[in-house]
């Protein structure tokens, strides 16, 4: 079902009662979620994601702002008549509950003509434990579950009523690294074998990208950016998106554009029609990097990180206010370490500007000569 | 080893004295005295060892009038203090303003001496030659005749007993269910929410078996509390509780000992075990309900 938030603003009290502002979660959020699709809110802890989803969920009331569900209108809908499953971060299994009777809790809830039997109970109940592959736990207690196992159960749990959303509140964040990898694979898969519209928070850019169809990206309760993890990720829509997609994370020089090219350390590396004359922010991908000995940009070299596949040549420049610079490049390329300077031309496909007040994005037209376009 | 066993009896040797001198002496004479027949206190003198002492007790009117108040005041007080403390914990959960002014309220009592309790309750019940008592007057506003709860018939007195017995214990009840409400986590409450759970549901279904523990705790500590009750009943009826049938068993070891049929340490001591026999039992009965209904 396709969710439609427009508008959606939460707003709370100060919990310091002297003081009489009032704490904004989410602010006048709008956006459409398609139906069927798997969706990552995404932003650093405290951005209101978990707000938003809450006010999807209707465990809170929105400020202002409508929450559409297909096209009715749930706003004013408490959470059991919107038909919305929700698992928790620390997953909520009711301890003195066996897992069957976990996951049957939602269906004995039903009521009027919704009402089931036992036996269409037990059916549904197995259902989902079958999906979430889960069936031969059903016996126990949340207890005596590992985390990934407490996981699918919750997942069964919002499942098993087959609700027209699923919603997850950071749903990896409890477990361990490699578990999180591979449970991040069975969400997907639960998500595409049911085929249920679902939203899930995360602060972990990885993940978002890894699985969903669409990113959200939120910082201080302000939508940022929509879009596909690829498309989001290649074409970010100010500084903020920047940096906080992409590990290892964006290089970022303070630079100046003069005559339609790009300054950074008073050398001109890049040629950048269309953008007014001004200070800016110039933003580099760690892949956006081409060794070159005779290439614009010259940067003190640090040392080399060779993983297998990639190498990272460490590096730093005055001009870079991101710490260290961290390019990566084919391993194939050698880099001559005993040289205290590397040369590197741009990629111009891999290099945002932004405005250096208001950390928009500037668009410049990218040469037609293609990629390391000499200057 | 040997070597160290001895050092580890060295480091006990303070606890296993302290405990051997207060706990197991008493205990273990308690149960020499119950076993030895015609015992003369003042000669330090007996003339037998046996099971009289108990089947004097077990035949005593005055005991079998005090073990049946006893068991009254249990069966009565247990349950219903335990179920208004969780009523009026749940309302307390609920309310969000003037929370803190009513559990300040609620747990006075508790910080209160039982004896000034019991003459704030002798004021409120007691039939005098002045005064008919506030009670009395409230019953002949509704259009009914007084009654005398602390020399009257027995229902009356029993009835006020089991009144300031609640009252007494209630408020430690509703501050451990307080904490065990607040305890359970508000996720649980959102899920169920989520999952379309009515009040009630969420109520049996979750609260109640997430304070459980607590809930048995308080039901075993009450019944304990409750079979040893006796500071209470002589706040309201005076120390001559057996003239007042109002005696209860510890009130009944008491007299054996010091009171105005006393100095009888045998019979005393028959008593109290039988006592002991009686708590120990119905622990174990409720320890065995509460293993089978927490399970987590």
């Amino acid at each position: 079902m396709k969710v439609v938030l427009q508008g959606l603003t939460k707003r709370f009290p100060n919990r310091n009662r002297k003081i009489k502002t009032e704490v904004v979660a989410v602010s006048d959020f709008t956006f459409e979620i398609p139906d069927g699709k798997l969706v990552g809110l995404l932003g650093p802890s405290g951005c209101g994601k978990s707000t938003t989803l809450n006010l999807i969920s209707g465990l809170e009331k929105p400020t202002s702002g409508r929450v559409f569900f297909g096209g009715d209108d749930v706003t004013d809908l408490p959470p059991e008549l919107r038909g919305v499953g929700l698992v928790f971060q620390n997953y909520a299994l009711y301890p003195h509950l066996t897992v069957l009777q976990n996951i049957l809790f939602p269906l004995q809830n039903l009521k009027g003509d919704k009402k089931l039997t036992k036996e269409q109970m037990l059916e549904k109940a197995n259902e989902a434990a079958r999906l979430v592959q889960i069936d031969e736990l059903m016996e126990r207690r949340p207890s005596e579950l590992s985390g990934g196992q407490q996981q699918r159960v919750a997942i069964a749990r919002a499942l098993v009523k087959q609700p027209n959303v699923l919603l997850l509140d950071e749903p990896l964040s409890n477990l361990d690294a490699r578990l999180r990898l591979q449970t991040r694979e069975e969400l997907r898969r639960i998500q595409r074998e049911t085929g249920v519209t679902t939203v899930f928070v995360t602060h972990d850019q990885e993940e978002a990208m890894s699985i969903s169809d669409l990113i959200v990206v939120m910082k201080d309760g302000v939508l940022q950016q929509i879009g596909k993890p690829q498309s989001v990720y290649d074409d970010p829509c100010n500084l903020f998106v920047a940096k906080f997609l992409g590990t290892p994370a964006i290089n970022v020089f303070e630079g100046e554009v003069r005559d339609g090219r790009l300054f950074i350390d008073s050398e001109a590396v890049l040629p950048v029609s269309g953008v007014r004359d001004g200070e800016v922010f110039a933003g580099v991908r760690p892949e956006g990097f081409i060794p070159s000995a005779e290439g614009a940009m010259k940067l003190g070299l640090e040392g080399i990180e060779v993983m297998g596949r990639d190498t990272s040549v460490i590096s730093q420049s005055p001009a870079c206010v991101s710490g260290r610079i961290r390019s990566i490049i084919s391993s194939e390329t050698v880099i001559d370490t005993e040289k205290p300077y590397v040369g590197f031309d741009l990629k111009p496909r891999k290099v945002y500007l932004f405005d250096r007040k208001s950390k928009e994005r500037l668009y410049f037209d990218i040469a037609p000569s293609g990629e390391g376009a000499d200057v | 080893m040997y070597k160290n066993n001895a050092k580890a009896w060295l480091y006990l040797l303070p606890s296993v004295l302290f405990l051997g001198l207060f706990m197991v002496y008493p205990l273990v004479d308690v149960l020499v005295y119950s076993l030895e027949e015609g015992y003369n206190s003042a000669s330090q003198t007996f003339s037998g060892v046996g099971l009289y002492n108990y089947s004097f007790v077990l035949h005593d009117p005055y005991f079998l009038q005090a073990v049946k108040n006893t068991f009254i005041l249990v069966i009565i007080t247990v349950p219903l203090s335990t179920g208004f403390a969780l009523l009026i914990s749940l309302a307390l959960n609920s309310i969000k303003a003037l929370r803190n002014l009513f559990q300040t309220i609620y747990f006075l009592p508790y910080v209160t001496n039982t004896l000034a309790v019991g003459l704030v309750f002798m004021i409120l019940f007691k039939k005098t030659e002045y005064s008919e008592g506030l009670i009395n007057l409230l019953i002949n506003v509704f259009g009914g005749s007084s009654v005398d709860f602390i020399d009257g018939p027995y229902w009356a007195k029993m009835f006020v007993l089991c009144f300031y017995t609640i009252w007494i214990v209630l408020p430690f009840k509703i501050l451990i269910l307080t904490s065990a409400l607040a305890s359970v986590k508000q996720d649980y409450y959102n899920a169920a929410k989520v999952d379309g759970a009515s009040k009630f549901r969420i109520f049996t279904k979750i609260t109640l078996p997430m304070i459980s523990p607590m809930l048995f705790y308080l039901i075993i500590t009450g019944f304990i509390g409750a079979f040893k009750a006796y500071s209470d009943a002589v706040a309201l009826f005076g120390t001559d509780l057996n003239a007042a049938q109002m005696n209860t068993i510890v009130g009944y070891v008491y007299d054996m000992l010091y009171g105005g049929s006393g100095w009888y340490p045998s019979y005393a001591s028959a008593a109290a075990l039988i006592l002991f026999a009686v708590v120990l039992t119905i622990t174990c009965i409720n320890l065995t309900v509460s293993r089978r209904h927490v399970q987590y």
